[in-house]
């Protein structure tokens, strides 16, 4: 397409608001994170930028020192890889069996299953992270169930648990698995499966020598589609997770705002992003080729 | 010969079981609003006074007046900025920088909450330093954060529904004799509609849905709903948020029908 003037507007007007709200803020969080600590609002001051008797100071590593030499910091961060890979794996492992569920339930049955996966989202994130606290908490639905029917005689410690913050994560993050497996199993040609039926191979053998094989690409984007964003959650694990275990969301969370140490939350956003750098690139070369 | 597609009961049983698990939560709670027991999930016998006390909560209210306005806002600039950018993507071939420029519009579909949060609070401060805006963080500042993050999604829906349609349809506009403006107002955008209001409600139901990126970039100007929801939600459960989560489903109930209804006419073009 020839380049109009109006075409080209299109074109660096977009450009204009991501490189202003999403380039510039991403180098901010660099330049933050080797910033020197300040009395003030905001409390830092900029690395080159002197001002407060600090003519020639460069860069500032002490934040960035502080999170790799302290043990807490990189608890946080294989707390969160944990937490997230155990998410992503449980939404595998209940999401392939729906999208399977739902592209063999046929095409009029689609369009409604579907809906009726997507429709409990519309009462909100925070309403139904709610309800999860109703029903594990000491005075919950559970405990309440449990207790009347006689079957124990002091409630559970059911809430605040690692149990509690995977299933509240699970939850959250199961659509998100099941949206790209499905995508992936409904180009899928049943016929492939019946070939292999028909030449001999069980159901079972017809299923793992044919099907998984061609899903594993969409497998391995819903794996990634939800581990990326479960990595740095934060209200999840704040409100169903137990108090000791941190993951990184929650420590950058608390860093900034309670212990108003900027450096060193926009040092945790860094060294978040670094380590989200892989499965985020693998996860769009896996998006490309589809 | 068999002709069915193969059918595996345990992904049956799977299907049952991950709905029943998606909606436990969401039954209890509707039944529940309704119970006049002040122990949230306790049964009290039917009540409506959890939706009369929320009726009465003047801050929830403020909040969600609030919430609304920038989620309107934001949705629209996000269906617009993402239209654009999907549009750009998908129909103007290569030209310099598209490759940053795709890099930058899917950058907030990966990024973690906290860290947008965190790097456009960032900008805002130091803006506010070096030229004295934005002078209160707040609705506006709520409102530029969510329009970034839907234009993400509403490119990404838009730029997918062009790649589906071919080219040569607005080629045959030109062909015809069309202007590129008349092409693209007669062709493109309608084709484009359907993918422009997924986009836009997919913005608004994340900026109604968000804490995070909110709690960063506000100051104590602007408090949205859902940041008056984690407050209670830390501080203790009251069976408010249940009736609030009734009254919420019950809109999103009717615009989601709404746009269901809208998308189909759409289709039906």
């Amino acid at each position: 397409m020839r380049a109009t003037p109006a075409a080209l507007l299109t074109r660096l007007l977009p450009a204009a608001w991501l490189l202003a709200l999403v380039a510039a803020p991403l180098l901010l969080v660099l330049a933050i994170a080797l910033s020197w600590p300040a009395d003030g609002v905001p409390p830092f001051t900029l690395p080159w930028s002197g001002g407060q008797g600090s003519e020639g100071r460069g860069a500032n590593p002490e934040a960035f020192a502080l999170i790799l030499g302290d043990g807490f910091y990189g608890g946080a961060f294989l707390g969160s890889v944990q937490a997230a890979g155990a998410t992503a794996a449980l939404c595998l492992l209940l999401g392939f069996p729906m999208a399977l569920g739902i592209v063999r339930a046929g095409p009029a049955w689609r369009g409604p299953l579907l809906l009726a996966m997507l429709l409990p989202f519309w009462t909100g994130f925070l309403p139904r992270l709610g309800a999860w606290i109703g029903i594990l908490r000491d005075e919950g639905w559970i405990n309440g169930v449990l207790l009347s029917l006689g079957l124990i005689e002091a409630p559970l410690p059911l809430l605040y648990s690692t149990p509690a913050l995977l299933l509240g994560m699970l939850h959250a993050y199961l659509p998100f698995a099941v949206l790209p497996l499905y995508a992936s199993l409904s180009r899928l040609d049943p016929a492939l499966e019946e070939a292999a039926a028909d030449l001999g191979a069980g159901r079972w053998t017809a299923f793992a020598t044919v099907t998984l094989p061609l899903v594993a690409p969409g497998a391995a984007a819903a794996f990634l589609l939800v581990f990326i964003p479960a990595a740095g959650e934060y209200v999840i694990p704040e409100l169903l997770g137990p108090p000791g275990a941190q993951m990184v969301g929650r420590v950058l969370w608390q860093e900034f705002f309670q212990n108003r140490d900027w450096p060193v939350a926009a040092a945790l956003a860094v060294l978040l992003l670094l380590a989200l750098l892989l499965p985020i690139l693998l996860f769009q070369r896996l998006e490309a080729r589809r | 010969m068999r002709r069915r597609p193969l059918s595996l009961p345990w992904a049956w049983i799977g299907l049952g079981c991950g709905l029943a698990f998606l909606w436990l939560p969401v039954v209890l709670l509707v039944v529940y609003a309704f119970s006049a027991d002040r122990i949230p999930f306790q049964w009290g016998g039917f009540s409506l006074r959890w939706f009369e006390a929320l009726a009465a909560n003047g801050r929830l209210l403020e909040a969600a007046w609030l919430s609304l306005r920038v989620a309107l806002g934001a949705a629209s600039l996000a269906t617009l900025l993402g239209g654009a950018l999907g549009w750009v993507l998908a129909r103007h071939g290569p030209f310099r920088g598209r490759a940053i420029l795709g890099g930058l519009a899917g950058a907030p579909l990966v990024l973690p909450d906290v860290v947008i949060g965190l790097s456009l609070l960032l900008l805002f401060v130091l803006l506010e330093g070096a030229t004295g805006w934005p002078a209160e963080r707040g609705a506006l500042t709520i409102l530029l954060a969510h329009a970034t993050i839907g234009a993400a999604y509403a490119a990404v829906l838009a730029q997918a529904r062009l790649a589906e349609m071919e080219p040569e349809l607005e080629d045959a506009a030109r062909d015809l004799g069309a202007g590129p403006a008349t092409a693209f107002l007669t062709v493109t955008l309608p084709l484009m509609a359907p993918s422009l209001l997924a986009g836009w409600l997919l913005a608004f139901t994340l900026s109604l849905d968000d804490v995070v990126v909110a709690s960063f970039v506000s100051g104590p100007a602007g408090t949205t709903l859902p940041m008056v929801i984690f407050s209670m939600l830390r501080l203790g459960l009251t069976p408010e948020v249940n009736a609030l989560a009734v009254v919420i489903l019950g809109l999103a109930g009717l615009a989601g029908g709404l746009g269901l209804l809208a998308l189909r006419l759409l289709r039906r073009r």
